[in-house]
């Protein structure tokens, strides 16, 4: 049922329109002195906050070594099958890592399809994938956005590590046993 | 075993069943749908008892010595005297009344310090380890260890990849010393060639000096190796097994007809493995039968339907071997390798339009266990879909011979290489081939017509081993480049020979057909035919002496399958 709203009857100062006006303008006039809130994107960049997930990228160890070995755990858990592993095996004649035995020879990231979910990052066992601050991403053509390995590992670079397992499996089998 | 088993009571957590008498608690269980948790212990091979993981509580019922009567408590029930310490159930045997306590807290403590103990010097490689995601002893961490580790000290170190042959890889820092692998060298193939060196936490497994595990069943001990120790150097790091899709198949290999489990990932095959059957193979399979998913993505595969060299389409080629094979005098050579439907298809078209069937009988060297002397899958089923009523020569003289005098000048040809069974490159010359099989060979390039076939991996249908046992085999892969499945060419061509409207052949109508044809098959569906197998009436053939001699599961003398339990 339509329901009649009475409307009061406009003032003298109202018919002027002159308060309304000089309300605007001092609104308009104290955001136009007030310290900016927008950025001049692309130019200027956000400050990316800690935790923050932007895509996925592979990162290295502080000695500049392939963390990942290929376990293809985030492969598994990725929602929209983003990722795509082909394991390989490192060779033993590589003394420097034959000890890790096993790394990706081709790792690729459909960047179309991530969905930034963040769980490859929780998956990972090796701590060898985050997800990054890097956010915006354009090409022009699909291909160009299903990244490949040298592309992750170029926008991962280095993150710290703690524990450096290999290093230490390394050692040990150096050490050999007590034996 | 004697044919009547005598059925006693055991009592496993509570819960009363029947098992034939002597049966060992851990299958026992299995058969109540409970689990033993076992690393050593493995249903074919011999017990050991050294992993600890089986501990169970045991008792039995008291007997009262004066009157050699069971004590009876106040219900009138038999008194249970339970043994004051935990026993293993891999070497007990069920005996009447026996009862068998899995659950108890005592036996959770056993557990889980048997888990400690085998995890302290375990890797965690279970990243980069092929085992994971089939592990026992990753299953068992979970469902019987503590989930943390009290051991702070350095691990053992141990060699990561020795290579004890040509297909397996041993990382030995895995190893948990069940010995199972040793007990299949030993027990299964008689090739003794596995044992520990060294003592206590430093123990290995090696090879005796001189030797190398490099026998045709090497890679079952990949299979039985409850955890990543022994790896398979050709799936090694190819792909993680929780990806792969097993699909139930038969071994193509020879007439043993192995139980097998093809394991693919869209559309490619990573892995075969055996599939249990008590009646045929165990657990066992041959490393050869392993590899013959390559042939596969082989670069030889036919991959395009040809007349006289042009692709061609389908429709227009099995057309054109319809035409040939109407307009000429005809012969064909039908194949021990096609399948049971086929074979009735192929009979069909020869029923209608005359001509000779030859087969070749391919024999090969064969051994005891799962290679026999047949190199093809199904002779047994041409016999039985009646393809051919006698026993097949091992080459194509008498073909031959009537190619020469001019009785033969179209000849339909499954999957034989023409050149290498008998036939002189001039005999060949004079006929026109509709050639029907898989990979290129001298014969599939003089063909008029060339229909590419599918493999045992890309089609579906049956075969029937040495025992007349008939076996199923699955679509694992689809077919690559359109290629139709075997009986959309062969019924293709029927309707085309015949005249009729095609069409589109489905499994259960060609066994409803060969039911009403085939005595041996009435009353049999594709559908009713069990994964493991249905044995079939062979004694029509009782006459017929095959090649096969023996293998695990038969033995000509007796002339039936063997289930003996040794």
């Amino acid at each position: 049922m339509a329901k009649v709203v009475d409307r009061k009857p406009l003032t003298w100062a109202e018919h002027t329109y002159l308060p309304q006006i000089v309300g605007g303008l001092k609104i308009t006039l104290t955001n136009l002195f007030r310290k900016k809130v927008t950025l001049q994107y692309p130019e200027e960049r956000p400050v990316i906050p800690d935790g923050y997930r932007g895509i996925p990228t592979l990162v290295k160890d502080p000695n500049g070594r392939e963390k990942c070995v290929s376990c293809q755990l985030c492969e598994f858990v990725c929602p929209p099958k983003a990722i795509r592993i082909t394991p390989g095996a490192i060779p033993e004649e590589n003394t420097e890592r034959a000890h890790i035995e096993k790394a990706p020879q081709e790792f690729e990231i459909n960047m179309l399809r991530c969905i930034y979910c963040g769980f490859c990052q929780e998956v990972c066992p090796e701590e060898a994938i985050f997800l990054q601050d890097t956010f915006s991403l354009s090409g022009y053509s699909r291909e160009e956005l299903v990244f490949q390995k040298q592309k992750l590992y170029e926008i991962g670079g280095t993150l710290p590590d703690k524990h450096f397992k290999w290093d230490k499996k390394r050692s040990a089998a150096h050490a050999g046993n007590a034996h | 075993m004697s044919q009547e088993t005598k059925l006693i009571t055991i009592n496993i957590d509570g819960q009363d069943i029947q098992v034939p008498a002597g049966t060992n608690v851990i299958d026992a269980a299995t058969s109540a749908g409970k689990e033993i948790p076992h690393f050593c212990y493995h249903p074919h091979l011999s017990v050991s008892g050294n992993c600890r993981m089986c501990l169970v509580e045991l008792g039995t019922p008291m007997i009262d010595r004066a009157t050699n009567q069971p004590v009876l408590d106040e219900n009138g029930k038999p008194k249970i005297s339970f043994m004051p310490k935990p026993a293993i159930a891999c070497s007990t045997k069920a005996t009447p009344g026996m009862h068998v306590k899995t659950q108890t807290p005592a036996i959770k403590d056993c557990q889980n310090g048997v888990m400690e103990f085998l995890l302290v010097n375990h890797p965690l490689d279970c990243p980069i380890c092929d085992q994971a995601g089939e592990c026992r002893l990753q299953e068992f961490a979970t469902d019987y260890g503590r989930g943390y580790s009290r051991y702070i000290e350095e691990k053992n170190v141990k060699p990561k990849r020795t290579q004890l042959g040509p297909r397996v890889t041993l990382d030995d820092e895995r190893c948990i010393l069940c010995s199972r692998c040793v007990r299949f060298s030993k027990e299964i193939v008689k090739d003794d060639v596995l044992g520990f060196i060294d003592r206590g936490s430093y123990s290995t497994l090696a090879c005796y000096p001189g030797k190398k595990l490099e026998n045709n069943y090497s890679l079952n001990t990949v299979d039985i190796c409850p955890v990543g120790a022994l790896t398979s150097t050709d799936f090694r790091f190819k792909m993680r097994v929780w990806f792969l899709k097993p699909v139930n198949s038969i071994c193509t290999e020879s007439s043993v007809g192995v139980n097998t489990q093809v394991w693919s990932r869209e559309g490619q095959i990573y892995r075969i493995t055996p599939r249990r059957n008590d009646a045929v193979n165990d657990s066992w399979m041959a490393d050869s039968g392993r590899m013959l998913y390559k042939q596969v993505e082989d670069e030889s595969r036919l991959k395009h339907y040809q007349i006289n060299g042009v692709e061609s389409t389908f429709e227009a080629a099995t057309k054109a071997a319809a035409d040939l094979i109407n307009s000429g005098k005809v012969a064909y050579v039908g194949s021990a390798r096609m399948s049971v439907e086929e074979q009735f298809l192929l009979r069909e078209i020869a029923e209608f339009k005359l001509g000779g069937m030859h087969l070749v009988y391919h024999q090969q060297q064969g051994d005891d266990l799962l290679i026999a002397k047949d190199a093809s899958p199904n002779l047994r089923g041409a016999l039985v879909s009646g393809l051919i009523k006698e026993l097949p020569k091992t080459d194509l003289a008498v073909l031959g011979t009537r190619i020469d005098s001019g009785n033969v000048d179209t000849l339909f040809v499954a999957g034989e290489d023409l050149t290498k069974v008998g036939l002189t490159p001039a005999q060949i010359a004079k006929v026109k081939i509709i050639y029907h099989g898989t990979h290129t060979n001298a014969t599939s390039e003089k063909s008029a017509v060339l229909l590419p076939a599918l493999t045992v991996f890309e089609r579906t249908g049956c075969f029937i081993n040495q025992q007349f046992r008939i076996q199923k085999f699955n679509t694992c892969v689809p077919p690559t480049n359109g290629i139709r499945a075997d009986i959309e060419v062969l019924s293709q061509i029927q309707s085309q020979v015949k005249g009729e409207h095609y069409k589109l052949p489905n499994i259960q109508a060609i066994w409803e057909q060969m039911g009403k044809r085939i005595n041996v098959l009435a009353g049999v569906t594709f559908n009713s035919i069990p994964d493991d197998g249905l044995l079939l009436d062979g004694s029509d053939f009782s006459a017929l002496t095959f090649c096969e001699v023996k293998s695990l599961h038969y033995n000509v003398r007796t002339s039936t399958s063997t289930f003996a339990n040794t």
